[in-house]
């Protein structure tokens, strides 16, 4: 499964065979993971929101992959313009839901003083 | 006797010039600053560092949706997501920059955790995505018509695109008029909500920031964090500013 | 390009790397050399208003060589960095600046098909880059460890970013009105008299142009919008702490921005490279053969458009020395309550020009009405084709792609 992808001559190879959708389903879990990594592992409430972008923006490479009829392979089909429909969607949602996290952020920093996700206590039992 | 390198042929592994497919080229390039720079996110501690780390992961994204022919998607990434959204980001940082002695780093325990967690959700990611043959075919470089105008009239309800090479005759080509004007209304909901959410307060008792701030004065002109903290700050010269270029664009 | 340098015998490779070097070389030159004409012009302009001379030593009587000296002086400067400022995106800041102003040359045509790269999204492609400028002005601010540099960046970013609305709302106009976001196409579409340009199309185009250029002017960051790096008050915003050759990237950036936006102007609204006269056809070299003609009415073209978005940043300078600077909450207010609502009812109406009145008010003098816009539907390409397609046709079309 992996095989195609041989470490040794990996560079040589990447450079000289086209790419496929495969390729860019790699970039994209990769930064799909980082966001969630991020998400997780941040305290700062602005780090989270950053993980949150980076989770929207590994979606959107995944999209963008199977829109394109250039990747696709001899005789496969692509998602075409619902593919990029869908990534236009996302970002325009992306962008509004940072706003909002944002305000929310600024908030709460007016009210606590800090952006710590872990100061956020005040419901605790 | 072809020259070796470690038992493989050394053209395996530094190619001759002519053989070199320059899309690849071009993408390995956008795909490892992308990818280097979304774990530079995750790595770093200062935030305005991570803030500048992910401006330049989704600019390289911007890239590899040029890359793979959706230019006008790479146009909106370009910007929306980076010069709107980051830079709304960059504000908020800004706006709550924080003293660096407060620490605010993760404990280790919880580092290892979620470690393990991105470590199993990377894999389960990679093994799905390399499961299906079709998807490892390698591209067969057919130009796509240029999407603007199809992607206009398809927001309005009319699919004027080509349809795909071998769908099936009778397949449905739904048109985007509602989620367009769904999208119309969020976008305005969201103006008014966060514009009402970050606006001035009147209020009786002073603020948590403004109690810490004359509690503890800042140490020098240097530490740039205490500028976002003073009562002359950035917030009142920017009365509403960061939530009004999260509106419709 | 590729093609001569293939017809020379050079390899693929090596023909598209020297064409890619000497367009960008191009303009490059363009942006610095611009920048040196037009700081000596500022300052000639700067004078002549405030009733002075301006340099008149320098190389002469007009003072030529000033910028060749102020040039020299940058370049022998001290470089500088604050104690508490953050190296790496201090020394970056810079260069982010310079590269956003840069890279939205890449989409701008100087002639017809004398363009970098010629995107069919090109208006979009400039506005989305000339958004990233700000990033290096909050970078430099930040960096730069002082509160005035942080104020003045704060303050810049909110403008630009704020200013970005109702730019992208006049924007659309010219680009309804040619069907294409291609600019070659735009430009090509206002050819002939100079009744054809779209600033004279219809009265609401009229009132976007002006409304174009006071965004333009607060996107730059010129006066009277230029309260980042308000002399007078914050010692000089964000760039306070940059001096001698990272100061002139920051310089060159606006520079080149300004020229920028004053070229989008005049191929969006006042014919590109079509001058008001169209010499060329009447001459009779657009309809020449061979080698010469073509490139005779390209470079006739160019100077066109240089020219005209000279103009431009000459008017810009005229603003900026005559009218006093707005306070941070006008300017905003000039943005939200008088720009944005402005730009969106005229744009309105020119759409209901458009449906009612597609020839214009004399139709059969100009354009033809009822045309089919873009080529999509001749497929990839997307050359603008000016095909008349009865009106029925393409409903059919439509509600044939429509109904499954």
């Amino acid at each position: 499964m992996i095989g195609s992808l041989a470490i040794p001559p990996l560079f040589g190879l990447l450079i000289t065979e086209p790419v496929s959708v495969a390729h860019y389903l790699v970039v994209g879990a990769i930064m799909f993971t980082a966001g969630v990594a991020c998400m997780a592992t941040k305290r700062n409430a602005l780090g989270v929101l950053m993980g949150i972008e980076l989770v929207l923006n590994g979606a959107n490479v995944n999209f963008v992959a199977f829109a394109s009829p250039y990747l696709a392979g001899e005789g496969a089909r692509s998602l075409g313009l619902d593919g990029q429909a869908i990534a236009v969607f996302v970002i325009v949602l992306a962008a509004a839901e940072a706003a909002v996290a944002l305000a929310i952020t600024l908030n709460f920093y007016n009210n606590h003083a800090t952006v710590d996700v872990d100061r956020a206590d005040d419901l605790k039992g | 006797m072809t020259p070796t390198l470690a038992g493989l042929p050394l053209t395996a592994v530094v190619p001759p010039l002519a053989a070199i497919n320059w899309h690849s080229f071009f993408f390995l390039l956008f795909a490892s600053i992308a990818c280097g720079f979304a774990v530079a996110v995750v790595t770093a501690t200062n935030v305005v560092r991570m803030a500048l780390y992910l401006v330049l992961s989704l600019a390289a994204t911007a890239g590899l949706f040029l890359l793979a022919g959706a230019e006008f998607v790479g146009a909106m990434q370009l910007m929306i997501y980076v010069g709107g959204t980051l830079v709304l980001l960059v504000f908020g940082v800004m706006l709550t920059a924080q003293a660096p002695f407060v620490s605010i780093a993760t404990s280790g325990g919880d580092r290892v955790l979620a470690g393990v967690v991105g470590a199993a959700l990377l894999g389960a990611l990679l093994m799905a995505g390399l499961s299906v043959p079709a998807w490892r075919a390698p591209a067969s470089g057919k130009l796509a018509e240029p999407a603007a105008t199809p992607l206009g009239m398809a927001l309005v309800g009319v699919r004027v695109d080509e349809p795909a090479a071998n769908a099936p005759e009778k397949a449905v080509r739904p048109g985007y008029l509602l989620p367009f004007e769904i999208i119309s209304i969020h976008l305005l909901v969201v103006l008014v909500g966060a514009a009402y959410l970050a606006r001035a307060k009147r209020r009786k008792t002073p603020r948590a920031i403004d109690v810490a701030a004359s509690v503890e004065p800042p140490a020098s002109v240097a530490e740039h964090a205490a500028i976002g903290r003073g009562p002359a700050g950035a917030g009142s010269v920017l009365a509403g500013g960061p939530a009004l270029t999260g509106g419709p664009r | 390009m590729v093609d001569f340098l293939t017809s020379l015998g050079l390899s693929g490779l090596l023909a598209w790397t020297i064409a890619a070097i000497v367009s960008a070389v191009l303009v490059l030159n363009v942006i610095a050399g611009g920048a040196l004409a037009f700081i000596w012009a500022e300052r000639k302009v700067s004078a002549r208003i405030q009733d002075r001379l301006g340099p008149t030593r320098t190389g002469g009587r007009f003072g030529w060589l000033q910028s060749v000296a102020d040039g020299i002086k940058l370049l022998a400067k001290e470089d500088l960095m604050p104690e508490g400022a953050d190296g790496l995106l201090f020394r970056l800041a810079p260069y982010v600046s310079f590269c956003a102003s840069f890279c939205a040359f890449i989409a701008l045509p100087f002639a017809f098909d004398v363009v970098g790269q010629r995107l069919n999204v090109a208006v979009f492609f400039v506005v989305a880059v000339l958004g990233l400028e700000v990033f290096g002005v909050i970078l430099a601010g930040y960096a730069s460890a002082s509160k005035w540099s942080l104020f003045g960046a704060m303050r810049e970013a909110a403008q630009v970013v704020s200013y970005e609305v109702p730019l992208g709302m006049c924007v659309v106009v010219p680009v309804m009105l040619a069907g294409s976001m291609d600019m070659v196409t735009i430009g090509e579409k206002q050819a002939g008299w100079f009744w054809n340009w779209y600033l004279f199309h219809d009265p609401f185009t009229f009132v976007v142009f002006w409304v174009y250029v006071t965004c333009a002017v607060a996107s730059v960051n010129r006066a009277p919008f230029d309260l980042a790096e308000a002399e007078s008050e914050l010692v000089a915003g964000f760039h306070t702490e940059y001096s001698g050759l990272r100061w002139s990237y920051f310089f060159m950036a606006e520079y080149g921005s300004m020229f920028l936006v004053s070229a989008m102007a005049a191929v969006l609204f006042l014919g590109g490279w079509n001058g008001p006269i169209p010499v060329a056809t009447l001459v009779g070299l657009s309809e020449g053969t061979g080698d010469t003609a073509p490139y005779l009415v390209r470079l006739l073209g160019l100077a066109n458009l240089i020219g005209k978005a000279s103009l431009g940043v000459i008017i810009m300078m005229w603003i900026r020395w005559t009218l006093p600077r707005l306070r941070i909450d006008q300017v905003m207010t000039t943005c939200l309550k008088y720009c944005t609502p402005i730009a969106a009812v005229m744009f309105a109406g020119a759409m209901l020009w458009q449906i009612i009145l597609p020839g214009g008010l004399m139709p059969g003098v100009g354009r033809p009405g009822g045309e089919i816009r873009e080529g999509w539907l001749e497929g990839p390409g997307g050359r603008a084709a000016v095909k008349p397609v009865a009106e029925g046709e393409k409903v059919a079309r439509a509600t044939r792609e429509a109904t499954p």
